[in-house]
Order: structure tokens, then sequence, then C-alpha cells
């Protein structure tokens, strides 16, 4: 299993370089020098304590959505509603926020749990209805995400309607911020908030309950084939339902670290696009909490460089959300770099390719569509 | 002689294994060859190569006397080589017409022309005494009719070559003599069948001639007629065969499983077991005999409670489990055997370990205020490995998917016996294996009784319930049909009764 | 009532088309077995190449501009459909997530090019299609005034495609094969279909389709390239779903969210419908199409291999 693994990080890295390399492309076609680009690029994100701090403030809503569909994953549900549990979680956060005169840190607590709970039921629903009438829950997360966007579009004007425009909410007070005076110092005065504290800390508890509890061995026994654990006497309803409900948490949870941390309002009419970063988060970090951790840092550090990047160079700050969606395409048929690292091993091993047909691996069991 | 097909020193090799080592089969014009094998042999890979799904390592294959490539399925069917696979390709929702006709479609103008074709389908069926109405549903005909669509496919093609693989596995003793029939109005038309079976009988009530291979290699090929079925089964095995079971006489006890006017709903809402009323006693196995689809897996899955039964009582030693979830009736000695052993009785990416410990992670010693405990785990993985014979490459901590078939079988009886319950539901126990492994499991059954403990036995292979049972419950269209015991009984008998005609109803 | 019927009628019909369209390209993907998440993002490539041609041909050539337009975002959306097909069909990737991938590289790239191109990152066009009344039909009692006034020629295109595709699905030897590809592969294989050229053509005419919608949206009631299609895709898909994988059933669900999702839009400005808040309306075609996953749940249409990779050494 082990081995497993350690192939699965190495066909991140290889997506990771080709989604690179394309970037490169696209760089040179629009008439730009792509190795200044990187450059620019990656110093926009790494060059100073502030930056880095950027970096890292970035990252943490990425490392809650990738922790939500990896933990999905495992159970075998594919949770693509990460970008709508994220904006009720933002939004369940915001209300207490604006609502509450309470002190910081029981508000603090209280937004955070509101968003736990918020988005944790935002995600039950799809849970329970795939456990009860097998909705699959591809479709019924996407209909979720809409019906979140929608949601956030109509409550936020009519009950927390900001000052300025009518598109973003009002500014939330200070107590109700996870940005804090000694991080911010610390890493001067960057977006840096408490969120990424959290998020390290649910990294831990969720690798934890995956391999080391009986709870987890149950999920994953659910999510690596349904049937034998429900003819083994485990409620299989039970953990679908629980672990979307965990996974929409922790998507939650990233609302508040986003909504309420990196900026402190919320926008209108956005479906947030760290709802499907998150895919490509989980799928890069081969599923695992500390994968995630890595790729949701590395994807942070393209979203806070491209600023610096497009301020040096003449190349558009799209670019890294073009190498982003290129890794994911990369990631998603990395079979295909599968058979090439396979043909070669079986030259090296002096063994003539077989024939096509049984040699082929089988298709990654991803969650799988239906 | 003339041969319309010669397969000649065919090779080939997968990553690790040989399937076919330097086999050879001729095939005469207007006979049924019967391939002879065990699970594993290499029939299907054989047969595959003929049908241009795989391509030989080395060897020729000669049509009519002619050297042929075959590179795919269409240029064998081109040859006029057709296959009826073990599982039929029907798309469920078309029409019989247009599953035969689909990959050969005539149009008028743009539109696909069904109506001549269903006419000629209709001549066909007809000609060769298959009985298919063309406009039916493939969803709405019974499984026999979809194995003549099947047939009346590659007529439709014309072939002359007809494979059949496995066809007698999915159909009632009644069909079975259909089929028969229907393959010698085949050899009557002048067509040539090859039949890959490991049913003897069959081989005998309808076969010309027998090629037997084992372990990759040929065997020989003999005359039906002149070779005896103990012969033909020694070739396939590759010693002698006993057939019989070492079985003593044995008194049982009481009562461990009762089932009481039990009645359960298939899929789709239809009744799947009607007022089932049975009961299994200590030292006893009760065998359940019929044709699948009638109400076995409905009656299996109620009894371990991943169905909910409708009405009536499941007993387990006397109290009602009716409304107890799985792991209530396994905490309470019940122990399952499942068919699909890959769908439901292993977790293949979990470790051997993991597997082992499926039904009680939850428990002490393997769990501790909630944490897993690895040592207990290990340990326990290393003591049912050694007592069950288990061969794992890396032992206990083995993913099961790199184990083979036998010893993933081992895994599942060494976990659910291990577990010392007082029922063992065991479903098709031996399928797909091969016959040292079948021997294994039979044995453990008959231990399991001798130990005064009670075995519920489903099986679609009627020898092995002959073999193994006490007594034998016949189940038809989700009804008991009647108890019969098994030295007092035989395949005839339990043959008919399995179509729903009550013991002594004939004479 | 009858006048405010009249009123929307024809941005209902607007808002409809596009969506019919892409969902009639997602029903070609998913009915040959390949799940197509992507439509959002193959519309948005149709977008961006209808208004990138339209922009740069109008001047030269006013009128025909559009219809090139439309023909190139038809064909760009084929092409851009083979990455999703390449994913699916030759490496038997997990469809929902190529398709996640699908829609990503499609919004960031064209808002990259255009980026590149216009340096606002939005494409204008100066001049979209007008609306004409048809001739004859239009001077009909009520169906006149409602269907054929202030009419796109694009909306007869797309019902004419409608017509075409539910002919060629259910009459042609093409169509047979797909369905087939659909509910069995290994059937079709067996019968010497060509599995994956079935399903390459397939999802490229999704592609083509769903560009096609894309574009619609441009030269009708957008006239802006801006990087999104709004969720026009993912609408399309639920109402694949909602219309059960059927041409007729996508008709009618596409108009049924069009019009919800048009009452919305104008509730603001009709006073008859400001009472009716927004949310119900905009959530309306999501929540439907929940109720009907769970309702159909026993007897879901859904084509029985969709998702499922074909292997052919699997058997």
């Amino acid at each position: 299993m082990t081995t497993r693994a350690g192939r699965e990080y190495i066909l991140s890295l290889v997506a990771i370089v080709l989604g690179l390399v394309a970037g490169a492309v696209l760089m040179l076609l629009s008439g730009n020098n792509p190795l200044l680009g990187y450059l620019y690029l990656f110093r926009g994100g790494l060059m100073n304590i502030e930056r880095l701090g950027n970096t890292l403030a970035t990252a943490t809503p990425l490392i809650f959505t990738g922790l939500s569909v990896a933990f999905a994953f495992r159970t075998g549900l594919f949770n693509i509603g990460a970008a709508g549990q994220m904006l009720i979680g933002g939004l369940c956060a915001t209300a207490v926020g604006l609502t509450f005169p309470w002190s910081r840190p029981v508000l603090l607590a209280a937004m955070l749990t509101a968003a736990l709970a918020g988005g944790g039921l935002w995600a039950a629903l799809p849970g329970w209805l795939k456990a009860r009438f097998n909705v699959h829950e591809v479709v019924s997360t996407i209909m979720m995400n809409w019906i979140a966007f929608w949601t956030v579009f109509y409550m936020v004007p009519r009950y927390f309607k900001g000052p300025f425009l009518e598109t973003e909410s009002q500014k939330l007070p200070d107590t109700a911020s996870l940005k804090t005076q000694w991080l911010s110092a610390l890493f001067n005065g960057s977006y840096i908030n408490l969120g990424i504290v959290l998020a390290i800390v649910f990294v831990a508890l969720t690798a934890f309950i995956l391999d080391q509890t009986t709870f987890g061995y149950e999920l994953k026994a659910v999510g690596f084939n349904r049937h034998a654990a429900g003819v083994a006497g485990i409620n299989v309803n039970r953990n679908l339902i629980l672990s979307m409900t965990i996974a929409g948490a922790l998507a939650g949870l990233g609302g508040a670290t986003f909504y309420a941390g990196y900026a402190s309002n919320m926008q209108i009419g956005v479906l947030p696009s760290q709802g499907f970063d998150g895919i490509a988060v989980s799928l890069l970090g081969a599923n695992s909490p500390l994968g995630v951790l890595g790729a949701a840092i590395f994807f942070g550090l393209l979203h806070t460089g491209k600023g610096f990047m497009n301020a040096m160079t003449r190349i558009p700050p799209e670019i890294a959300d073009t190498i982003i969606a290129t890794i994911i395409y990369f990631a998603a048929t990395s079979i295909m770099v599968e058979r090439v690292l396979d043909r070669l091993k079986r030259r090296r091993a002096g063994q003539l390719p077989v024939a096509a047909g049984r040699d082929t691996i089988a298709a990654p069991k991803k969650g799988g569509a239906r | 002689m003339e041969y319309v097909i010669e397969m000649l020193n065919i090779r080939k090799e997968f990553p690790g294994v040989v399937a076919c080592d330097d086999i050879t089969l001729q095939l005469r014009k207007g006979e049924i060859l019967a391939l002879l094998g065990e699970n594993g042999a290499g029939k299907s890979t054989l047969m595959s190569i003929l049908f241009g799904l795989y391509q030989p390592d080395s060897g020729v294959i000669r049509l009519k006397g002619k050297e042929v490539r075959i590179s795919n399925p269409n240029v064998a069917n081109a040859l006029g080589i057709g296959m009826v696979h073990q599982h039929f390709k029907l798309v469920h929702n078309f029409t019989i017409t247009e599953n035969i006709i689909l990959g050969s479609e005539t149009t008028r103008g743009l539109v696909v022309d069904t109506r001549s074709a269903a006419r000629r389908i209709r001549e066909l069926s007809a000609r060769y005494g298959l009985n298919v109405d063309p406009d039916a549903r493939v969803a709405d005909v019974s499984v026999g009719m979809q194995q003549r669509v099947e047939i009346l496919k590659m007529l439709y093609r014309d072939a002359e070559i007809l494979i059949f693989d496995e066809p007698t596995a999915v159909l009632t003793p009644q069909e079975v003599q259909e089929l028969m029939k229907i393959l010698r109005g085949l050899i009557y038309e002048g067509k040539s069948v090859i039949l890959i079976t490991h049913k003897l009988k069959e081989i005998k009530a309808v076969a010309d001639r027998c090629t037997v291979i084992r372990r990759g290699r040929l065997i020989a090929t003999v005359d039906v007629e002149t070779t005896s079925g103990e012969k033909l089964a020694e070739m396939m095995v590759g010693r002698k065969v006993t057939f019989q079971v070492d079985k003593k006489a044995k008194k049982p006890g009481e009562a461990i499983l009762e089932l009481d006017n039990l009645s359960v709903r298939g899929p789709g809402g239809v009744a799947g077991l009607k007022n089932f009323t049975l009961e299994v006693r200590c030292g006893e196995i009760v065998g359940i005999a019929g044709v699948d689809g009638n109400g076995q897996k409905e009656l299996v899955e109620a009894v371990i409670g991943l169905r909910k039964a409708d009405s009536g009582r499941i007993l387990l030693k006397g109290n009602d489990v009716k409304d107890l979830p799985v792991r209530g009736r396994i905490a309470r000695g019940m122990a399952f055997i499942p068919d699909d052993r890959h769908k439901y009785g292993l977790i293949l990416d979990y470790s051997l370990e993991y597997n082992l410990i499926l039904k009680d992670y939850y428990r002490t010693p393997f769990s501790r205020k909630g944490l897993l405990d690895h040592k207990a785990i290990r340990r326990h993985a290393v003591r049912v490995i050694e007592e069950f014979d288990v061969r794992a490459g890396q032992g206990a901590a083995a993913t099961v998917r790199s184990l083979s078939g036998g010893n993933q079988q081992k895994t599942i009886v060494g976990r659910e016996i291990d577990a010392n319950p007082d029922l063992l539901i065991a479903v098709q126990p031996t399928r797909g294996l091969d016959v040292g492994a079948i021997e294994y499991i039979h044995r453990r059954l008959l231990e399991q009784r001798d130990n005064g403990k009670a075995v519920l036995l489903i099986s679609l292979e009627l020898d092995e319930i002959l073999k193994i049972s006490d007594r034998i419950a016949v189940i038809n269209n989700g009804e008991l049909v009647g108890v019969v015991r098994a030295a007092e009984t035989d395949e005839n008998e339990v043959g008919l009764m399995m179509t729903g005609i009550k013991r002594g109803a004939v004479s | 009532m009858w006048s405010l019927i009249t009123q929307i009628f024809p941005y209902a019909v607007a808002f409809t088309i596009p969506l019919l369209i892409t969902s009639l390209g997602g029903l070609f993907s998913e009915r040959s077995g390949i799940v197509n998440i992507g439509l959002e993002g193959l519309m948005i490539i149709g977008m961006f190449t209808g208004a990138l041609t339209i922009s740069v041909l109008e001047i030269a050539m006013p009128g025909a501009a559009i219809w090139v337009g439309l023909l190139a975002a038809f064909i760009a959306g084929a092409l851009f459909a083979m990455l999703h097909a390449f994913a699916c069909i030759t490496l038997n990737a997990n469809q929902v997530i190529s398709g996640i991938a699908v829609n990503m590289v499609a919004g960031a790239l064209t808002t990259y090019l255009a980026r590149n191109i216009t340096g606002s990152g939005n494409i204008l066009i100066i001049h979209g299609l007008v609306r004409k009344d048809v001739p004859v039909l239009s001077a009909l009692p009520v169906i006149g005034r409602l269907v054929f006034t202030q009419t796109y020629a694009t909306t007869w295109l797309v019902l004419f495609l409608v017509v075409l595709s539910t002919f060629t699905l259910y009459k042609t030897k093409f169509g047979l094969r797909l369905r087939a590809c659909g509910e069995h592969p290994h059937a079709a294989d067996s019968a010497g279909i060509n599995v994956h050229l079935v399903r390459y053509l397939a999802v490229m005419i999704s592609g083509a389709f769903a560009g096609l919608g894309g574009a619609t949206v441009i030269v009708t009631y957008s006239g802006e390239f801006n990087g999104t299609a709004a969720g026009l895709g993912f609408l399309a898909l639920a109402a694949l779903i909602f219309g059960q994988w059927k041409p007729l059933g996508i008709l009618g669900a596409t108009f049924f969210f069009g019009f919800a999702s048009t009452v919305a839009n104008v509730s603001q400005a009709i006073p008859a419908l400001a009472k009716i808040s927004g949310i119900y309306l905009k959530t309306f075609p999501y929540i439907v199409t929940l109720i009907a996953l769970v309702l159909s749940s026993k007897s879901s249409q859904a084509p029985k291999a969709l998702g499922e990779p074909y292997d052919k050494g699997k058997r």
C-alpha cells in the first residue's frame, strides 16, 4: 500500500510539471519569457515573510476544501459541493459575526461552530439522498452548489447589505475576524489569520481519524467496497451520511476562514473557486491529509505570486488558474503517465512489452461516476 | 478428415502466467466438440484467441485449411465464427430485433429497417425451433429466451462455427434439455459447435469429441462415446477424483435457524420469497436447490439482514432476529460465505489482516476506546492465516487483491469459521475454484456439521448440493417445493422439483 | 396576465434556447455512456470563440460575421470536447474529474487569452442577431403573437437541431449504436461496433452543441464574453437529468427552467411579479431536479453504462 501511495505522489509531481510546462507554452505564445514569468510567480509567493504569509492565507481555505473532498473520497463519495458548502459556512459565520455583540473568543467560536454546522448540514442532505434514495452525490452536490449560490445571492443583500455596494455584505467587525494581531505582526501585516492554525489542526485530526480509529476503518471499508462492508454488519448508510456531513463541515470551516479571515465580507454572485480547486488539491495530494496540505500550499503560492508576476511582466494573472486547471487535467489523465512509467520499468527489467489487453492498469478507483 | 477450424500449437502468455502452452484444437465440420477444463485451465483464453479478442504469441489458426489471422471479433464474425458468451451481451431496453441487428443493420434511406429484419429473424427462429418473438423487449423475456437471442445473433450473421461458453450455467434443467436439442438442430443444419464446459454430464449427453486442457496444456482429445466420465474427470484434474465425500451419519439436534412463513419482496416490489418455512438444525447441512433467480437471493439477504422481510419470522436459536440489523445477527452466531467474494466477501484494497477483522474490528481486542490496536490485529491475522493455510506473499500485510482466488476464499472461510458460528450460511462457496480448493471448502463445511453446528448451503450446482447436504430444500419461484433427504433422492427428482413439480406428483 | 406572458415570453425563449441546445449536446454524450459535467466549460469555449470571431469580422462582413461566429463556436466546442473524450475514452479516466478539468481549463484559458487580446478580458460584439417576425405564421391568432413574433433565427436553428437529433438518435443506425454504447458497451463491441469511435463522436457532438449554445448567448441576449457561463452549463445538465435523458423531456425541462429564471430576472421590473421572491424562482430548477432524482430513484431512465469506463480487456 505504501508503494501505491508513493506512486501516486510521483504521478502528482508529473502532473504539476506538465501543468507548469503547459503554462510556459502559453506564456511563450503570448510573447513572454516563461522563465522570467515563473521567476516572478514564485518570488511573488515567497520573496518575503509577508508574501509567505499571504501564500499560507490563500492556501488556508484550499486546505479545508481539499480535506473535504479527500475525506469524502475515502468513503467512496465524490464531493463536488465544496463550493456551496463553503458559501453556506461563510454565510453562517458572517451572520453570527454581524449579529451578536459577544466578546472575541466567544464570537469566533460561535462563528466557527456555525460554519461547521452550516456546511455539514448542507452536505448532509446529499449524503442522505445517496443513502436513502441512491441519488448520485455528484449530481446532488452540483445542484446544492447552485442552490447555495442563489441563497447567498438573495440573503446577503436582504439581511446583511453593505453600506456601499448591493453586491457585498457589511464588513465584519475586528472582533469577528480570524485575523489576529500577533500573527499579522509575525508575518509583516500579511493576510494570514488563525485559519491556518485551524487548518493544520484539522489536517492532523483527519489523518488520525482515517488511520488510527475504528471509525476511520469503517469509513474506508465503506469507501473501498460498500457491499462487503454492509454484509459485514457495518451500517453503510450511516457512514455515507456521516462522511458527507464531515466533508461538508470541513468545507464550511473553509468558508469561515475565507470570508471571515482572508476577506472580511461576502461577495454575492460568485461561486468560490476554492470549491473546485479543492478537488484538484485532493487529487494531487493522493487523497491523504498531508498530501492535501502540500498541494494546497502549492496552489496558494501560485495564486499569491500571480499579481507580482503580472506587475513585473505582461503576463495576465489568469495564468495561475490556467496552470491549476491544466494540472487537474493531467492528474485526471495520470493513467497515461502511469502507462509510460510501466513501459519504462519493463524495458529496464529487460522484458518485452506485452500486447495490450491484460496489462493495462485499471482506472484508479477514485469516486467513480456511478 | 476435414476440419473447419484448427488451432495449432497456440501459446499465449500474460505477465507472470502462461495461459496457453502449445495447445492444439481441431474442430470437424458438423460435430460438437467439447472443451473441458477446470476454472483457470485456459479455456477462455483459448476461445478468446479464436474469437479475436487476444492474439496468440505463437501458433497458427486455420480455417478450412487456410491460415487466417483473427485480429479482432469483427474478423471472426466475417469468417463465420460466432460466440455465445457466458454473460449475455444484450441491451435490455432494446427489442430483440434491435439487439440482433445491432452492428449489421440494414437501412432504407437513413432509417434502420427493422421490419424486414424482424421477418428474417422469425424465419430463422422457426427453422431452428427457437421460438423467439422479435418484437419483445429483452428485459421482458426469460433467461433461456435471452440465450436463444444470442444464438439468433450468430445465425443472423450466417455463422458456421458456434462457440458456446458455459451455456448451461444459467439454465434450468429443462432449459438445458431444450438447449441440447437446439445444439443437435444446429449440427443437423450443418453448423459446427465448440462447447466450453466443466460439466461432464453435458459432454456425455451431446458432444462427439472432447478436448481436455489442464493448466494451460493440452492433455488429450478423445471420443466421448468411448471414454468414461471418470476418465474425463481424471484427465481434467490430473489425479483420481473420488466425487464422494466422507460423510459420517449424524443425528441432528435442536433447531438453530427456523424460518416461519417468511415473505420477502424482490427487486421492483415483486414477491421474491413467498411463505417460506424451513428449519436448519445442529449438526446438519441443509442445501437449497433451485435455478438461479428463484428467490435464493431474497432468502439469503433476508436471513442475514440485508433485506427487510415483509412477514413471517426468522428465529435464531429460538429468538426472532427479523428486526435485528446485520451486526446484531452476526453477534448472535450467524456467519456468511457469500457467492461473489469480490463484491460481498472482501475489501480487496484492505490488507489481509484488516479483512480478517471485518466483522470484529469494533470489539476488543481490536478496538480500544475507538482506536485500532494494530498489534492485536496482527496477532489475530497470523493465527488465522496459519490455521486456514492462507498463502500470501507478504503475509498479514498483503493486499487481498494480490491473493489467488482460492486463497481469497480461504480468507473468507477462515474469518467466518474462526468466529465459531452456530449457523454458517454458504452461498456458492466453491464458485470459480479449482478442484483442490473445492475439496478443501467442502471438508470445512462438513467439519462444521460434525462439530454440531448448523450449515445452510445455497448452490446452483446440483451435484454440490446432493453431495454435501443432509437434507435438500427445493425452491422454485420463491416458494418451497419440498424438502427431501439427500440419501433418499437423486438428481432426477430434485431436478424435477426445481421446475416446481412437487414430490410424488409424478411417480 | 396575458400581456404579462406575451411580455415575458420572448425573453424566456431567448434564455431557453442556449440551454436547450447545450442540454441536447449533453444528451448525446450521456446516451453514449460518457458523463459530461464539462458542458459549462464547453459553453464558455463557444462564447469565447463566437465573440472573438464576430468582433474580428463584423466590420468587414456585417451580418455574415454572426453566422461565421456561430459556426466557429460549433467547431471549437467539438474540438475542445476532444480533451474530455481523450481522457474518458482513450485513457479511461474518471469522467467526473475530467469534466471538472474541462470546466476549469476552459474558464481559465479563455480568460487568459482574452486578457492577452483585449487587455480587459472581456470581448464585446457590436451587433447581435436582430429579432424578426416569421412571415405569415406571425399573423396567426394567439400562437402567432406568442411564438412567431420577435424571434431570433437561432431559435429556429436550434429547434431544427432538436428534431434532427431526435430522428438521429431513434431512427438511424448511428443512433441505435450510440444508445447501445450507453447501455451495454460490451454488447455493442461484440456486435462489431467501435465503441470508442461512437463515444468520441458523441462527446464531440456534445461539445459542438454546447459551443453553439454559448455563442447563441453572445449573439442574442448577452453581446459580451466575460469569462463565465454563469452556471448555464450546469443548468443544462440539470435539465438533462430532469428531462430523463430524452429529447422531449429536455425540451420541456429547459423551457420550464428558462421560464422560471426569466421570471426571476424580470421580477424586479414588473410589479406583478415582485411579490415572488427571486430566491425561489432561481433555486427552483435545482430543487425540482433533486426531487425528480428522488422520485425516479427506483426507475431511472439514465443510460445503464453511464460513467463506466469501457475497457476492452475486462469482459
